[in-house]
């Protein structure tokens, strides 16, 4: 039977930032994917709609953008009027979102340069003691 | 409910649990009871964004998946705990959880707020949820206090509610607490919660000690 794959998602990427101590501009975090599949999920457009206003839409496209691979679908820089209406947007955005998976990698702080692994899809968001 | 907990019952445990991190899984029976009362009774689970704060093998997580929570996000500090709740994920293919390695009690050194209480240090996640489930450590032996850490930080980050295990003799201290942070709490069980022994120092077969199960409505926040 098919399991889903341990892997990072660019909803998740969305929602970390950088938490170095004094760090001011800590996001998004610029990510590097090393290992890289999309796999099918099950499309709620619901889900999508309600996680817009939580989303960070430009940081969404900035790194849709520079992964630069032609799996990633193509985005709207910004998000369309009414877009619960709009179901080519609302399949783009749930592919990037949750069906861009992320195995192996890591994420940049912007600022402090500070590397947070990706590793079986897990990030790791941990700081050395003399970070936080 | 019967189909729930027979499901968590096959849900792995720590291989070497460390009692650093005061791991100890939360039994199948108990996780089941939580998640089906949070999803009967105060519709807290389905078509809702979670979090699941000190994770370990993701027993809870996994449950409010089921309950068809839309995104579950299981977040621990230990790797080990991690690599499991993901394999335990697996096995049930739930399509709507993510994993993130973070501490979530981490603490500005020196600095208190107006309350006197230690300060959260800045967060690596900036999701807020809809509910926060968790079975925090009890803040026994060295880690005095970091029950109430695991509370705050839920409460920061939740929309709706926070769920969460506390041993019943600390009730009146955190239902002050829960005052002063502006959260109304109610006990919603009062259960026995069974630890095995799994750790060396523990004498007996295995201890049963009072547990609250306790609700935080976020909602005035």
């Amino acid at each position: 039977r098919s399991c889903r794959p341990r892997m990072m998602r660019l909803l998740t990427h969305n929602m970390l930032t950088s938490h170095v101590k004094g760090v001011k501009n800590g996001y998004p975090l610029i990510l590097r994917v090393g290992e890289l599949v999309v796999q099918e999920v099950e499309f709620n457009p619901d889900f999508i709609v309600r996680m817009l206003p939580r989303l960070d839409w430009p940081a969404l496209v900035q790194t849709a953008n520079s992964i630069g691979r032609p799996e990633i679908p193509a985005i709207p820089a910004t998000v369309p009027e009414q877009p619960e209406s709009n179901e080519e947007f609302l399949r783009a955005a749930h592919t990037l979102l949750l069906e861009v998976h992320i195995k192996e990698g890591e994420m940049e702080c912007p600022e402090s340069h500070k590397v947070f692994p990706i590793r079986n899809g897990i990030p790791n968001m941990l700081l050395e003691e003399e970070e936080s | 409910l019967r189909d729930l907990e027979s499901a968590l019952q096959q849900v792995d445990v720590f291989e070497t649990p460390k009692i650093k991190l005061e791991q100890y899984p939360t039994p199948p029976h108990i996780a089941a009871r939580m998640l089906y009362t949070m999803a009967t009774t105060y519709e807290d689970v389905e078509d809702c964004t979670v979090a699941d704060l000190g994770c370990g093998c993701g027993v809870l997580g996994i449950g409010a998946a089921m309950l068809g929570a839309s995104r579950v996000m299981s977040l621990d500090i230990d790797d080990d705990a991690l690599e499991t709740a993901e394999r335990n994920c697996e096995e049930f293919e739930l399509e709507t959880m993510d994993f993130a390695r973070l501490n979530l009690v981490e603490v500005a050194e020196e600095e208190t707020n107006e309350l006197g209480e230690p300060v959260l240090a800045p967060f690596p996640l900036r999701e807020r949820f809809d509910t926060v489930i968790m079975n925090p450590p009890f803040g026994t032996k060295k880690n005095a206090g970091i029950d109430m850490l695991f509370l705050r930080r839920g409460i920061s980050i939740a929309d709706r509610a926070v769920y969460s295990l506390h041993k019943s003799s600390t009730r009146a201290h955190i239902a002050k607490c829960a005052e002063k942070w502006g959260v109304q709490m109610e006990v919603v069980a009062e259960l026995r919660y069974n630890i095995p022994a799994m750790y060396k120092f523990h004498k007996k077969n295995s201890v049963d000690i009072a547990v609250d199960f306790l609700r935080f409505d976020c909602t005035a926040l």
